[in-house]
């Protein structure tokens, strides 16, 4: 326990801190003795009430006053770090709003960021985090050599939430020095049923091979049928098949299922890197030469628009 | 409306990335090629620019060796000229030193609007637009899905976890786009042979008054390993006669899911 105190940037809705979060505090009390967050939202107290439970002792508030995040969380909390309350890390999610804070952060304290990672090492005063590249088949750590507080960000499931280290968590806003000019007008809840996908158990994703957009459906029944959330390729949600978000890998989601199911997807390596911390893969494609091929458990070759009606038959009739 | 388009010119993603073994730095001496997700940026900047009445689209741009093959993709595409920022000295530079001298290029085009990609697809990590809006002082709205000008305003469909917010900030102003944010045009025949003569505008760090401040030299960061990650094996692959759909039934089966 090299470190004194991490500082985590947390996120959440209607008084639940997300999942990334929690993911990020049980990691960061390994590795440092306090373990203090901050939070932007009007559920702060509830939010404090679950963090105490993962060993967070006290969560910072920043009223961002309708504005987007990254301008006013950013400002307060530089502006409580050259107060003198500096952490030696600064850890955030690699999410839509913690890359905005990071980056807006980074210039203010003029420090280096290093992103998506996927593990981080504290040796005595050095600080090392790995990420995967090249489609996660290479394995990149590397050191800060700037002074504390240091800024990193990782990637969802990197690390396994777990409670442990309860404590009362105290609530404490931070004057927040700039607002920014960003304002957030009106929000847009896009309703699901079903799972969501990064923390479904059975994934079931389409890409180009399914020839076009109508044929998404099938991938759509399949989940359903299987209790699981539909996924896509980069490729299909460039073509404005399905929603951004619905992409898995590197520019969208990590999802590490029981059971992914990927219906012609070749397997670029921007697609594998978001998918292949699966338990189970299950492949089917046309080309035999897929790389998808070459990380799949059980591999179809054969066409999904086949395979796909007999197998959702099959499991109707069941 | 002036807009200004950062864009990377990076290797091939079709072909297998390397690392200098002696740096670790990404080896980037080939061909390089416009980022796929920044012709989604150029595209939006010249249809904002077109809605807007006219104006000029500039790129801007940071590459070694004075690399142009992938600045003249979105010059043929219809951007009127690009500022390029090649510098020896640029090799090795983190994510803060790339904003630091994009943001110094930025300034010189003066631009009403700043679009970018969320991120570069060899590099990827993600935080440069909202670094960029940092140092120029500007507002920033990231992730947007839709981009729309209103006299002095911008308003964005921003990406959510939830589904998107609709978010508004002033001129001048850095918007990161989705990719599939509009559906980029393939460059006419026309415009490639218009792109061989369109201006780029070559500068040094030193033009840029950042000598010193940036590059290898600055970095704060150092690679410490590489390593080969564990690799996932290959399990059973079969030729779907028919029956395929049975192999996955009795996978699911005993996997137990159904």
């Amino acid at each position: 326990m090299a470190l004194s105190t991490i500082w985590v940037h947390v996120e959440g809705s209607g008084g639940k801190p997300a999942s990334i979060s929690l993911e990020l505090i049980t990691k960061a009390r390994e590795l440092a003795g306090t373990v203090e967050a901050f939070y932007a939202g009007d559920d702060a107290a509830a939010v404090a009430g679950e963090l105490g439970a993962y060993g967070v002792s006290k969560l910072h508030t920043i009223d961002t006053q309708g504005h987007l995040h990254g301008v006013p969380v950013a400002s307060a909390v530089a502006g409580a770090i050259q107060g003198g309350n500096a952490p030696d890390l600064v850890i955030f999610g690699t999410t839509y709003d913690g890359r905005d804070v990071l980056a807006r952060l980074s210039v203010a304290l003029d420090k280096p960021v290093l992103t998506n990672a996927s593990a981080i090492e504290v040796d005595g005063s050095d600080v090392k985090v790995t990420e995967a590249i090249f489609g996660g088949t290479q394995l990149v750590t590397t050191a800060f050599r700037s002074e504390p507080p240091h800024l990193a960000a990782f990637r969802p499931k990197s690390f396994t939430a777990e409670p442990g280290g309860e404590t009362a968590c105290a609530v404490e806003a931070l004057s927040v020095p700039d607002v920014g000019q960003a304002v957030v007008v009106q929000r847009h809840i896009e309703e699901h049923s079903g799972p969501v996908l990064d923390e479904a158990p059975i994934v079931v994703s389409g890409g180009r091979g399914l020839g076009e957009a109508e044929k998404y459906s099938m991938i759509e029944e399949l989940a359903k049928l299987l209790h699981g959330a539909p996924g896509a390729s980069r490729a299909i949600v460039d073509a404005g098949w399905v929603p951004y978000s619905y992409q898995v890998g590197q520019t969208g989601k990590v999802v590490k299922p029981d059971i992914y199911i990927a219906c012609g997807i070749s397997g670029a390596t921007q697609h594998m890197v978001g998918m292949k911390g699966s338990k189970n893969i299950i492949a089917i494609n046309k080309d035999p030469e897929a790389p998808i091929f070459s990380i799949a458990d059980l591999g179809i070759v054969g066409d999904v628009h086949k395979v796909l009606p007999a197998l959702i038959d099959a499991l109707k009739n069941r | 409306m002036n807009v200004v388009v950062c864009v990377k010119q990076i290797p091939d993603p079709a072909v297998p990335g390397e690392l200098d073994p002696n740096t670790h730095w990404l080896k980037r001496e080939g061909k390089l090629i416009l980022d796929d997700s920044d012709a989604y940026g150029v595209e939006m900047a010249l249809q904002l620019a077109t809605a807007a009445g006219g104006g000029d689209v500039t790129l801007v741009s940071m590459a070694p060796n004075g690399e142009t093959s992938g600045l003249r993709t979105a010059l043929a595409m219809g951007a009127a000229k690009a500022i390029l920022v090649s510098d020896d000295a640029l090799k090795g530079s983190d994510a803060l030193s790339t904003a630091k001298v994009l943001a110094a290029a930025i300034k010189r085009a003066e631009p009403d609007l700043v679009i970018t990609a969320t991120e570069a697809t060899d590099g990827y990590t993600g935080t440069i637009p909202e670094q960029v809006a940092a140092l120029l002082g500007l507002p920033s709205i990231t992730f947007a899905k839709k981009i729309e000008v209103d006299g002095q305003t911008v308003k964005v469909d921003r990406q959510t976890e939830a589904g998107y917010d609709e978010v508004t900030a002033p001129l001048p102003a850095v918007v990161s786009v989705t990719a599939g944010v509009v559906e980029p045009r393939y460059p006419s025949f026309k415009g490639i042979m218009a792109a061989k003569s369109k201006p780029v505008d070559q500068l040094t760090i030193a033009d840029l008054g950042l000598d010193g401040q940036v590059g290898a030299a600055s970095a704060r960061q150092e690679i410490v390993s590489v390593v080969p990650a564990e690799e996932r094996q290959a399990g059973e692959v079969v030729e779907d006669d028919g029956a395929g759909f049975q192999k996955i039934v009795e996978f699911l089966e005993k996997q137990k899911v159904i």
